[in-house]
């Protein structure tokens, strides 16, 4: 039965099982932390990156390939910016929770 | 590798997605969170890497990119992180139509068959058409928000009627597009031009102080396009990680919306204000307050025994976070109990102010939500505000007031008040705040950094 289901419908359900999981996720994310929250979930987003790959990936090169050569480029910007950002940000609030337990 | 294996890989690498954010439930986990998200990603990309051919181009690709982000992440002052975020929300919108396009240009490699079913074509165009805005729209945002641009709504007549002719123009070239037998590049490059247009049109209207909500909304653009994207390339791992993404964004426009009291509807249609600030103008009274040095400040804290600070848009803007710092220790030395409340719209994005306040190594244990600190104002003698101003608006107590029922700090229930504010003039909301006329309250005026600092030096 599942063969006879269009591929949409699947892709569908993901969505919004996964829309739920998202906003529980989010809500129970401390306010404190909702700058790190946007910086981290700007590298998540950066996934497009997957994408991207797939549209470079052909061994004959066409226009095509180097459209996807420059979305992955800008999403690898992405990527290693937001996480890394993210740590440096989640790093100043650790320095001071080790001040506090000493 | 089979795409059987592929998909569970997937699978394993949206969960870590979702740990990445589950962990910001907490300071404690969060950085561990982190690690998972770029687990995830590490797992994510090497699985998608055996799909691919030129990996030297692809590698050579990341690289590049990842310098930068690296680069770019390492240099950013945390001031200018709603700058940041705009950006790569751009770079997300921009990437999504690059893979749209080439989707179009070589369905195969995408898996998908080569005369492209109308069902992907809808899924294209939803993908590229939030991608394309989400492009503009953050450029518009970063430009304003690192001031290249004004921040001033740009507002002119038929502004929502021309918006609303080109959303149909645009969906009627994306029919045109859906019903062609073979590939409509003509109809394909109209309809993306438009979404461009329109990103750039929906943003301009909306003035910089409602930037909190616009880059939320972007934030939330930013990961449905990389849902659609998710759609259009049947990938379930790029739905889930998109859907996480749109879904925290839009919880973050809500918490804004509702923080500054402003219906969702309005702050998108831009114009604050045109009803209710022209109201409030004085009314004509002169009314009077008390001003004071940041000497006699500095004295009156020292000898309280609690003192709470609320930080706003000023302090952020003055760079003061390091002269509180001082301060607080400094107040801290002297056994005063120093508190800081922050409301959710302090400084230019959610959670902005807590980052400066960690930035400056302010223990987050003394930074305060406006939940959990509103009912110790009463018992609290000192205030001292620094650049708020209608977070602290007891006017949102007053039925018929423009701003009432936005939720504030209880400041004025405090027994001293010290407000630090370069004018009296009145706050974004365009509104006159009663606080600073009360008898307990004192105004110290000048530039934040240099009136904290002072203060430090006075104790």
């Amino acid at each position: 039965m599942i063969g006879d289901i269009d591929p949409t419908i699947i892709n569908l359900t993901v969505f919004v099982l996964a829309v739920f999981v998202g906003y529980h996720v989010v809500w129970n994310v401390t306010p404190a932390l909702h700058t790190p929250l946007m910086s981290v979930t700007n590298a998540i987003s950066g996934i497009i990156l997957v994408g991207a790959m797939l549209a470079a990936g052909p061994a004959e090169t066409d226009w095509g390939v180097w459209l996807g050569a420059v979305a992955v480029t800008i999403a690898a910007i992405n990527v290693f910016g937001g996480f890394l950002v993210t740590q440096r940000m989640l790093e100043m609030f650790k320095k001071k929770e080790k001040k506090g337990s000493e | 590798m089979s795409a059987n294996l592929v998909a569970l890989a997937y699978l394993v690498a949206s969960v870590f997605f979702i740990l990445a954010l589950k962990g910001l439930s907490s300071p404690v986990t969060a950085r561990r969170g982190n690690v998972f998200g770029i687990l995830g990603m590490i797992i994510a990309v090497t699985t998608t890497l055996t799909l691919t051919e030129n990996w030297m181009l692809i590698l050579g690709c990341i690289a590049v990119g990842g310098t930068i982000g690296a680069i770019v992440a390492k240099r950013v002052q945390m001031t200018a992180m709603p700058e940041l975020v705009a950006f790569m929300h751009s770079l997300v919108g921009l990437a999504a139509v690059f893979i749209a396009i080439a989707a179009i240009n070589n369905p195969v490699s995408f898996g998908l068959p080569a005369e492209l079913p109308m069902g992907s074509k809808l899924e294209l165009f939803l993908g590229t058409f939030i991608g394309a805005m989400t492009w503009s729209g953050s450029v518009i945002a970063f430009l304003k928000l690192s001031g290249r641009m004004s921040g001033a709504p740009v507002v002119f007549s038929g502004q929502h009627m021309l918006n609303l002719a080109l959303a149909i123009v645009m969906i009627g070239f994306g029919l045109w597009f859906f019903f062609s037998d073979t590939t409509n590049w003509t109809a394909f490059i109209v309809m993306t031009a438009i979404a461009f247009l329109l990103g750039f049109l929906i943003i301009i209207p909306i003035g910089g102080a409602d930037m909190p909500v616009v880059i939320s909304m972007l934030n939330s653009y930013s990961g449905w396009a990389a849902a659609g994207i998710g759609f259009s390339l049947g990938n379930p791992m790029l739905i889930i990680a998109g859907s996480l993404v749109g879904s925290s964004g839009a919880i973050l426009s809500y918490i804004m919306c509702k923080a500054m009291n402003r219906p969702f509807l309005s702050v998108i249609l831009g114009g604050f204000g045109s009803e209710g600030a022209i109201v409030s103008a004085d009314d004509g009274e002169q009314k009077t307050y008390r001003s004071g040095s940041a000497d006699d400040a500095a004295f009156i804290m020292g000898n309280a025994d609690s003192v709470v600070i609320v930080p706003g848009y000023g302090l952020a803007v003055a760079r003061a976070q390091h002269a509180v710092k001082e301060l607080a220790d400094a107040l801290l030395e002297k056994g005063v109990n120093v508190r800081f409340a922050i409301h959710p719209v302090a400084g230019r994005m959610p959670g902005h102010m807590n980052v400066l306040l960690a930035e400056a190594e302010i223990d987050y244990e003394y930074v305060l939500e406006m939940d959990e600190i509103n009912s110790d104002f009463s018992n609290t003698d000192v205030v001292l505000v620094l650049g708020a101003n209608d977070v602290v608006n007891p006017a949102a107590n007053i039925p018929g007031s423009p701003i009432y029922g936005m939720p504030i700090l209880d400041a004025h229930k405090a027994r001293t008040v010290m407000v630090v504010k370069r004018s009296m003039a009145a706050g974004y909301a365009g509104l006159d705040n009663d606080l600073f006329y009360m008898d307990k309250t004192m105004m110290v005026f000048g530039d934040a950094k240099k009136i904290v600092e002072s203060m430090v030096k006075a104790l």
